[in-house]
């Protein structure tokens, strides 16, 4: 069950083009598991920014020195994460979480690849960290825009078998997309599963190379979210459920990881005619 | 470090200040509800906070069949606001009946039941449907969803409209369980529609539901939501729904009134009572922080202790009144030697 905690900033460092911030917020590292999210206020008490900013939980210490810690990692592309960058140790931060439904793990030890773009490699750390202690083999592949927006090269490099990076612009790794080279390392390494995170277009092209293969895939999805805890559906996108029937599900307390195979790739950010309750488009009925 | 604390999910001890407030002859422990379409039916928010201990859940506008709602993106951010193009995404009545409403029955909670159709036959079936079902306190008809296709819909924008479908779905309700009609802000005059749903035969007045409104991304050029227009809300739209409550209150001095628009602490609340409002749903607020409801409860006993009010009932539309006749040329600092209120 999630919690609301006033934490307070234990350090904020800049990695690369990104910020990773650990935040002292007992109650919640004792209950994360990896894919699980946090959602924070931002601005400050009186600010004009309402809504709540997700981010997917990179590392936790149960007992640190003052308290469980959360680590996360977040880029500034607006006012809220602007403000975020600009804390400092023991400033104070509203923080929800943990959030969402995690990786599910496999219950044998399998062949896994696991996918981030950008710093949708956050999350995958600690899955991968997960995966190794029941006995599955690892393997990364990274993408990014360039050099400098790869996040935690060097933990893969440690953690994984193998590390294959991309780069858009050819300024680490090879030049081009994650889809390039993930269907050598699917075949390359036998993989049984792939575990995902990224952008959505990036998560649909891993989806598609995974099934095509046979591979089953689960994907951590970045919708924007208002509150993060289930009660605003903004954060919704098509999904096929256990009886088939496909809903507008919440990635906030449904996901935010889907087995790749329920999401409706084709249909995401719009609201497809077979969904549950979708509108009859004969005109006059609302 | 040592300040660092879990939020309590108890309710804080509140000062001996009388909170409750009477709806149309039900009685309600406090003030302070969820705004409809900002607490899904409480699950949720029960793991934050006990959803008992605040005046009631209002629940997600509910309607006949399941919906989808609207595509995304159905949300964007604003200046102390947001705009939403939900557009309704529900279960639809039969599901919400059985696990919703049934959980907050069992819960023990008081469920205020937004309900919204498409014509007026599909409220008086809503009505119907939610007949002799526990823990059904109120029920709050929605006739001022901005995200519907047809803005000719909008029942609140239209006197009769407005009637008839009060009228159906008062009709249809249990003696004993009050039917409050949500009015839109987006009118010329509100307290007309006010007065022709209260003739119609609603209980009380939900004021108000968001302003149409809208945004366009400047670095695509396109709208930002999917729906194109949507409903705003929070703390941007306050000074509005405080007017609104007024002007209801003035021209309809007796109904009851459940104010709501952007509050997110004590002090707003207050203001909505003093505009005219017996109770207030929190928001918008709730998405920024989960447990604003018991929060804005909390200090808003507070503040009423602090002025030296013993009882909320005292001071519903206290704004209207002359102010000498209640507040003192010089008023002491400290708040606690105001007149009472025979």
């Amino acid at each position: 069950m999630p919690v609301q905690v006033q934490g307070e900033v234990l350090s904020i460092r800049k990695v690369g083009a990104y910020n990773a911030m650990t935040v002292v917020a007992p109650g919640i590292a004792e209950l994360t598991k990896p894919g699980h999210f946090v959602a924070l206020q931002v601005g400050g008490p009186e600010s004009s920014m309402l809504l709540r900013r997700a981010f997917a939980i990179y590392d936790v210490k149960e007992r640190g020195v003052y308290g469980g810690t959360v680590e996360f990692v977040f880029s500034v592309h607006g006012k809220g994460t602007a403000w975020l960058a600009t804390r400092r140790p023991q400033d104070k931060v509203d923080v929800v979480g943990p959030l969402g439904k995690p990786f599910r793990l496999p219950t044998q030890p399998v062949n896994a690849t696991l996918v981030g773009g950008g710093y949708g490699s956050a999350p995958l750390l600690p899955l991968a960290n997960a995966l190794r202690e029941r006995g599955s083999r690892v393997d990364f592949v990274l993408g990014a825009g360039s050099a400098d927006r790869l996040f935690g090269t060097l933990d893969a490099k440690r953690i994984g078998s193998s590390l294959s990076v991309t780069t858009d612009d050819g300024s680490a790794g090879e030049r081009g997309r994650v889809s390039d080279v993930l269907p050598d390392v699917l075949d390359r390494t036998r993989a049984d599963v792939v575990y995902a995170c990224g952008p959505m277009a990036m998560l649909r092209a891993v989806h598609d190379l995974a099934a095509a293969r046979g591979i089953p895939s689960q994907v951590a999805v970045e919708e924007s979210m208002a509150c993060g805890v289930g009660v605003c559906m903004t954060c919704v996108l098509p999904v096929v459920g256990d009886d088939g029937i496909s809903r507008m599900v919440r990635s906030c307390v449904e996901g935010p990881v889907f087995l790749g195979e329920r999401v409706r790739w084709d249909d995401v950010g719009t609201v497809p005619e077979d969904v549950l309750g979708a509108p009859v488009s004969t005109g006059g009925g609302h | 470090m040592s300040e660092l604390t879990l939020r309590p999910r108890e309710t804080p001890q509140l000062p001996a200040v009388d909170l409750s407030t009477t709806l149309a002859g039900v009685r309600f422990p406090n003030p302070v509800f969820t705004a409809s379409g900002c607490a899904a039916a409480g699950q949720e928010l029960d793991q934050f906070f006990d959803v008992t201990a605040i005046g009631g859940v209002v629940t997600k506008s509910i309607m006949l069949a399941a919906r989808s709602g609207r595509a995304t993106p159905r949300m964007a951010e604003t200046p102390s606001g947001m705009l939403n193009s939900i557009g309704l995404q529900g279960p639809g009545i039969e599901a919400f009946l059985d696990k919703d409403l049934s959980w907050l029955a069992g819960r023990g909670a008081r469920a205020v039941v937004s309900i919204a159709g498409g014509s007026v036959e599909d409220y008086a079936k809503l009505a119907m449907k939610l007949r002799g079902r526990p823990g059904l306190s109120m029920v709050e008809v929605n006739i001022s969803c901005p995200n519907v296709e047809d803005r000719g819909q909008v029942f609140a924008c239209d006197p009769a409209a407005a009637a008839a479908v009060v009228s159906a779905v008062r009709r249809n309700t249990d003696k004993g369980v009050p039917v409050f009609a949500k009015l839109s802000p987006d009118v010329t005059d509100i307290a007309l529609i006010a007065r022709s749903v209260v003739d119609a035969g609603a209980d009380g007045l939900s004021v108000i539901n968001t302003l149409l409104g809208m945004a366009i991304d400047t670095t695509t050029m396109r709208p930002v939501l999917g729906g194109v227009t949507g409903g705003l809300s929070g703390p941007a739209i306050r000074p509005i729904a405080v007017r609104c409550v007024w002007q209801c209150h003035a021209a309809l001095p007796d109904v009851p009134i459940l104010g709501m628009g952007g509050i997110r602490t004590g002090l707003d609340a207050l203001e909505f009572l003093l505009a005219g409002a017996s109770a207030v749903s929190v928001g918008t607020t709730v998405f920024g922080d989960p447990t604003a409801p018991v929060r804005v409860l909390h200090e808003l006993a507070h503040a009423l202790a602090e002025r030296g009010i013993d009882r909320l009932s005292d001071i519903v539309g206290l704004a209207h009144q002359p102010a000498q006749k209640y507040v003192p040329q010089d008023p002491d600092p400290v708040g606690d030697d105001l007149p009472e209120e025979s």
